[in-house]
Parts: C-alpha cells; sequence; structure tokens
C-alpha cells in the first residue's frame, strides 16, 4: 500500500445520497430532461460559435484565396498543407511554441502548487487577501501584462538592467529581445507571472477535496508532511492536477499576445498561433492561414487526445461527479 | 414563488429598455440633419480631428465629418482597413492612408476613383514624391496631405569634433567613423518593422538600385526584385558596417523611430537618420521640463547620408494621403471633403500644430512654419530627392520578407541577404513558403 486513497464513490457522494443505482427513477428522468432543457442552448449556441468557424477554416484551407483578390479563388486541395509541412518556419514555430509551454506549464505547475498550499493553509484572518493578491496577475488582460514585462525589460525605459546589473551576464547595455533565448526568456516568466494564479486555483479546488480524515489517519500514524504530501495530498488530487495541467497546457500553446507585443516574431521567438495571424491577418492570404490554423487546431487536439488517453485524465471526477 | 415574479419583470423591462436603446442609436445617423462622413485617421496629436471640425464648418450644411481612430502601427491600420473593405463596408468614406499600401487599395478597388478636373487640382504644386506616392498605374488614386521624409540629425558638438563638415553632404562611411572616433552612436532603425524596410529601401535607392524592377507586374509571380544587383549589395556593406562598428548601440536590433529619438536625447547621442518628429518632440520636451534647453539647441539637421560619395541619395518618403472608400454612400461628398482636408491653410495648419510636413510646396515658405521649423527647407529638399517603397499591391509580402531576411542588422552578409531575400520574396510571392 503506497498511497492512500478512498474509493470514489465514498470520497464524493453526499452523505445524504441513496446507494442504489439500479434503475431510473421517474424523478431523475424528469430531472435528466430538465437538464438537457437547461444546457440544451448553450449548447447549440458552442456549436454554433465554434464548430461553424472550424468547418470554415477546414474548407478555406483548400483554397488559395487572397482576401484584395476574391474573384481568382482557386481550389488547391492539400496544397496548403504540404506549403506549410514543408517549410522550416512552421517547424521551428511548433518548437518554439512546444518550448514555451513545456517550461511555462511546468514552472506554473510547481509555483501555482506552493501558492494553492499557501492559500490553504494561510490563516483564515489574511485568507481573502492573500487570494486577491495572489489572482491580481490572473485578472490583468495580457496585452497589458505584456506591455508592463516589455517596458520592464527594454533598454530605453527599463528597470530590470540596473537592477539586476550585479548578475553575472547581464549589465546595462543587456538587449534582452536581441536575441531568442533571452526574448524567450522573458517572454516565459510574463506568462508565468500571469497565469500562474490560475493553475493555483484549481489546485486549490483541489486540495479542498483532500478528506480530512486521512490526514488525520497519516498524522496519527506518525507520517511525516513530506510524507503526507506525498502518499496522501498529491495522490488525492491527481485529477485536479490533471486537468489544471491539460487547461494550461492548451492555453499555452495558443501564446499570442506576448509574442505579438514583445518581440513581434523576431530572432525566431514565432509560434504557431503567431505564423496563422501573419498569414491570414498580415498577409490576407485566407487559404494559407485557415491552413495553418487547421493544424494549430488539430496540436491542441492531439494535446487534449495524450492527456486524456495517455493519463487517463478524468474530467467529470475533477469536478467531483465521482 | 412570489420573490421571483418581479425580479422577471424587471428583467424584461431591462432587456426592452436595452434592445430600444440599441435601435434608437442605430436609427440617429441616419435621419435628419447633413450626411455625416467617416474619416478613419491614424493616430495624430489631434490635427486631423480639428481639421475635420474646420472642414464641417466650412462645409456650411453640407456634410459633416466624424473621425474614427486605426490602430497606431500602419501595417495594423492597413489590416483593418483592408478588412473592412473587403466586406464592402459602406461606413469608410475617407481614409488616411500610408502610402506602400496605396496600390494594394487600389488594385482591390477599394478607391474610389478621382475625377480628372479634381486630380489636376489636388496634384497642383504637390512635392514630385508625394504625387508619386498617391499615384498607381499612372492615376491619382488618392489626394495627397501631407508628405514626411526622413533627415540625418547630428549632434552640432559630436560633428564638430570629429571634424565633420556637415554643409557638404555626407555619406554613410563618414558618420561611422565620425561616430566611432567620437564613442558615440548613430541611431538606426535596425527592429524587425516597417522602419527597417524604410531604411532597406533608402540605401538600395540611395545606391542607384530599387527593390522592385518592374512595379507594373499584374502577377504575383512576375515581380523582379533588385537585391542580388551592385546597389543591394551597397546598402547591405553600410547595413552590416553600422552593426559591426557597435554604433547603433545595445539596442541596433530593437530600436525602432521612437527609441532612437530616445537615445538622441541622451549623453551618447552623435547621429541619426529619423523623421522631422524629432524637432516638435525635443521642443515639448524642453518645454515639459524633461529635456535641457541645450540639448535641442545642440541639434543639427542635413540631407540623408549618402552610400556612395558622388551619387545623391534618396531619402524614404512616407505621410499620409487620403482615399476615398470605394463602397462610401457620399463619395461626391467625401471628395469634396478630402479637397477642404488638403488645403494649404490645413496642411500649414497641420505642419506648425502636428509636425507633420505638408505635400503642398507652398507652405514651406509660410513664414509661421518657417518660424516654428527652421529645417522646412532640409525638409523640402529631402522631399523632392525622396522616393516611395516599392510599389506594388503586394507591397506586404515584400515588406515582411526583407524584414525577416535583413534583421537583425549584424546577421546581413552583403554577399547572402540580397539572394536570400530575393529567393524568399519569391517563393512567397508565388504561394510557395510560409511567410
Amino acid at each position: 500500500m503506497s498511497t492512500t486513497t478512498l474509493p470514489p464513490g465514498e470520497k464524493t457522494r453526499p452523505a445524504s445520497a441513496p446507494g442504489r443505482r439500479a434503475g431510473i427513477s421517474d424523478r431523475s428522468r424528469a430531472e435528466r430532461k430538465l437538464g438537457w432543457m437547461l444546457a440544451g442552448p448553450a449548447f447549440a449556441v458552442m456549436l454554433l460559435v465554434t464548430a461553424y468557424p472550424i468547418l470554415q477554416a477546414v474548407y478555406d484551407s483548400l483554397f488559395d484565396f487572397r482576401l484584395t483578390d476574391p474573384d481568382n479563388k482557386s481550389f488547391t486541395g492539400l496544397s496548403n498543407y504540404g506549403v506549410i509541412l514543408t517549410d522550416r518556419i512552421w517547424w521551428t514555430s511548433l518548437a518554439v511554441t512546444l518550448l514555451i509551454t513545456v517550461v511555462t506549464v511546468a514552472v506554473e505547475l510547481v509555483l501555482g502548487f506552493a501558492l494553492a498550499l499557501v492559500m490553504m493553509k494561510a490563516l483564515s484572518a489574511i485568507r481573502p487577501v492573500i487570494r486577491a493578491a495572489i489572482l491580481i496577475p490572473y485578472a490583468v488582460i495580457t496585452v497589458v501584462s505584456a506591455f508592463a514585462w516589455q517596458y520592464a525589460f527594454s533598454l530605453d525605459s527599463g528597470f530590470v538592467n540596473s537592477w539586476l546589473g550585479w548578475l553575472p551576464g547581464i549589465s546595462a547595455d543587456t538587449d534582452w529581445f536581441g536575441g531568442t533565448w533571452k526574448s524567450l526568456f522573458v517572454v516565459c516568466i510574463a506568462e508565468i507571472w500571469k497565469t500562474t494564479p490560475f493553475i493555483s486555483l484549481l489546485l486549490l479546488a483541489g486540495l479542498a477535496q483532500v478528506p480530512e480524515v486521512l490526514q488525520e489517519a497519516a498524522k496519527v500514524d506518525g507520517a511525516t508532511w513530506w510524507q503526507r504530501m506525498r502518499r496522501v495530498t498529491i495522490p488525492n488530487m491527481k485529477a485536479a492536477i490533471m486537468v489544471a495541467l491539460l487547461f494550461r497546457s492548451l492555453d499555452a500553446f495558443r501564446v499570442f499576445d506576448s509574442i505579438f507585443i514583445m518581440t513581434g516574431g523576431a530572432n525566431n521567438t514565432e509560434t504557431v498561433s503567431f505564423l496563422a495571424y501573419r498569414q491570414t491577418i498580415a498577409r490576407l492570404e485566407i487559404g494559407l492561414g485557415s491552413a495553418v490554423s487547421v493544424l494549430l487546431f488539430v496540436c491542441v487536439v492531439l494535446i487534449c487526445a495524450l492527456f486524456i488517453k495517455g493519463f487517463k485524465v478524468d474530467l467529470a471526477s475533477a469536478r467531483g461527479e465521482g | 414563488m412570489s420573490t421571483t415574479r418581479p425580479r422577471r419583470r424587471l428583467l424584461r423591462a431591462v432587456l426592452g429598455a436595452a434592445l430600444a436603446a440599441g435601435a434608437l442609436t442605430a436609427c440617429s445617423s441616419g435621419s435628419g440633419g447633413p450626411p455625416s462622413l467617416t474619416w478613419y485617421i491614424n493616430p495624430d496629436s489631434g490635427g486631423q480631428a480639428e481639421i475635420a471640425k474646420r472642414c464641417t464648418d466650412a462645409a456650411q450644411g453640407r456634410y459633416t465629418i466624424r473621425t474614427a481612430l486605426l490602430p497606431r502601427e500602419s501595417s495594423e491600420q492597413r489590416q483593418q482597413l483592408v478588412r473592412r473593405l473587403a466586406a464592402n463596408d459602406s461606413s469608410i468614406d475617407i481614409m488616411s492612408l500610408d502610402p506602400p499600401y496605396i496600390p494594394e487599395f487600389a488594385e482591390a478597388g477599394f478607391l474610389a476613383p478621382i475625377p480628372q478636373d479634381m486630380a489636376a487640382r489636388v496634384s497642383d504644386g504637390v512635392v514630385d514624391s508625394a504625387l508619386k506616392g498617391a499615384t498607381w498605374r499612372d492615376e491619382l488614386v488618392t489626394v495627397p496631405f501631407w508628405a514626411n521624409t526622413q533627415l540625418l540629425w547630428y549632434r552640432k558638438s559630436v560633428a564638430e569634433a570629429a571634424g565633420l563638415d556637415m554643409t557638404e553632404p555626407v555619406t554613410w562611411d563618414q558618420l561611422v567613423q565620425a561616430a566611432r572616433s567620437q564613442g558615440k552612436q548613430l541611431g538606426v532603425q535596425g527592429i524587425r518593422a516597417e522602419a527597417l524596410t524604410v531604411w532597406v529601401n533608402a540605401l538600395v535607392a540611395s545606391a542607384g538600385g530599387s527593390i522592385i524592377e518592374n512595379s507594373d507586374a499584374t502577377k504575383p509571380e512576375d515581380v523582379r526584385l533588385g537585391l542580388e544587383t551592385p546597389a543591394g549589395e551597397e546598402a547591405a556593406k553600410v547595413i552590416r558596417e553600422v552593426a559591426d562598428a557597435g554604433v547603433g548601440g545595445p539596442a541596433l536590433s530593437t530600436a525602432g523611430e521612437d527609441a532612437n529619438v530616445n537615445a538622441f536625447e541622451g549623453p551618447d547621442a552623435g547621429f541619426m537618420v529619423n523623421w522631422p518628429f524629432v524637432w516638435p518632440r525635443a521642443q515639448s520636451g524642453v518645454e515639459g521640463g524633461t529635456l535641457d534647453a541645450a540639448v535641442p539647441q545642440d541639434y543639427g539637421w542635413a540631407l540623408y547620408p549618402r552610400v556612395t560619395p558622388d551619387q545623391e541619395s534618396h531619402p524614404p518618403y512616407g505621410g499620409i494621403n487620403l482615399g476615398v472608400g470605394a463602397f462610401s454612400a457620399h463619395k461626391d461628398l467625401a471628395l469634396a471633403a478630402t479637397e477642404c482636408i488638403v488645403s494649404p491653410e490645413n496642411q500649414a495648419y497641420y505642419f506648425v500644430s502636428n509636425g507633420n510636413p505638408a505635400a503642398k510646396e507652398s507652405v514651406y515658405t509660410d513664414p509661421e512654419v518657417v518660424k516654428e521649423f527652421p529645417m522646412a527647407p532640409v525638409i523640402l529638399e529631402s522631399l523632392r530627392l525622396a522616393v516611395p517603397r516599392p510599389q506594388t499591391p503586394y507591397y506586404s509580402e515584400v515588406s515582411e520578407g526583407l524584414q525577416r531576411e535583413y534583421h537583425p542588422p549584424s546577421s546581413v552578409d552583403p554577399q547572402r541577404t540580397g539572394r536570400e531575400a530575393t529567393d524568399l520574396i519569391t517563393a512567397v510571392l508565388q504561394k510557395k513558403e510560409l511567410l
């Protein structure tokens, strides 16, 4: 017995809920119907605003179509995909995007977990203050946050160089946006600062689900803090952790604002969504841009599938539905 | 149950009010009063809004002009306008256009034609480069409003210490050497943005070449580039020389026009190529107490540097021209309004109040203009020599392709970069590569 978890049913079922499962009563059937009626309109709207643009993009991606020259629109089949997948830029953008995703999500998970613990354990008197303080970055608009970090690191208005000038490799003349790695470092920091609260909020919900009885039992058995963390807390919130990772990975993979504001894709810091933007909006090649967007969508679906199938994330269990 | 009733009634009342308000605002512009023209303007210091007011007054009830603000970056201004015009937006009556994008707009049929007689009137006395920038396929498709050009700005003290005679034309070689000998900076726009294209284009033109050799090509795949030429090589040499000498400052690869001005107001300033807004900015800095009055007194200005000693330089040309939307419901009134906007009085006002040089030559002798802008004669001379950026409907691809290959400046190789940029832009225009 290496970890301690309660059986799922025990953990989440309210004390008053009936234990039997067999046979659906009239009442629960009516509830189900009501549920569909309540969720139905929202579901239809979701289909309209997500499925329609996706299908339109898939359709457009099969054409050679320039927005300023609609008369010469012509069907080219999959050739747009061929152009993209044989282009070096696509692969460097993909690599940069994956790098940003992995680095930011990994750091955010550790930081977010620590912050969730702080929010959980803080004295009840200062808890609201701490929660608000931790959540503020998440309330900042990404473009604003990107500008703030850019100004902080830029050579003419920034303070970072003069504050950190004592560190090796940093001087008053360090141009943070003048090279690939330095630029990506600043982008990652900005992303981490901005979205760690999101991950810590999801983890806090997970922490709250860990049954106190297990903690107490472990304490009685003489388990240290670290043992309780590894054997009780983390196994019990695995679902919450995986959901937090999934949501953030999907989010991080679509990083756009920070790149757009800070580097504009210079020095090989282009990400996939920025690439799609430049083909579609700047170059006005709707066909080619749609194809990049579709490939971005496929990547996101792959990440999702990897998490759900590969790591066996159960989205329902994270919501406490058992 | 009893508590939900009033709440539902309240909700219904709020929804009803919101719908009614929406319907009212939607109607308000259509009914009654003179037609309202919408002028999409680039951000400035309030000059265009004031001119809109003046022309509304002058129209005596025939029309009113309302301004709508576009994004700050010219590439983003183009994106917004193109997206709207591609959807046949009839709310765009007048638009302030950055000249390089005019061929694209004209070719796509986004610009209402300008009648012959009006074309003759608005091009009368307009400086040559501005006229070229407003023209596509030998036809005036936009109305020249204001014309911009870059000057060589220098600190008199630095030039003197370096023994440079600024009354004579100077070359990039001389500037690099002078800046290096004095340990000062030579400000250029090395950022990966439109500003870099401006620099590359001016260098190629000053070396006697041009980035696009057949600007009348109708198909993208027919566009022929002039970068693999001796002129292209000379231009690349200058860029590399500035980068290698270390005179571009630590932020060479991220510096745009604003960063350059900041640096030029600082202690390491020596030389800089930049637009005339440098001057009003220094003046307002002195007035606001953020800049020592001695600093702008040390400013000098001259024509854009030469690439080769015996060949005249061709400075960048910029500015704004006015286009009338092809889908506007009031094209006649919009055309009349543009004529009012570009009147010599308004151009002089815009020059003095916002620091944006006029397209009409006569404005440069206006006493008020000369008083506020002692460099006005040099600006006019520079405008006469200036050349527009490549005129092609595919400008965006050409510019972004150039930016990708010529950035960062320290990576430019005179033997190689011209060829690589040509290959990239050609492949992009043939839709064989991503941009």
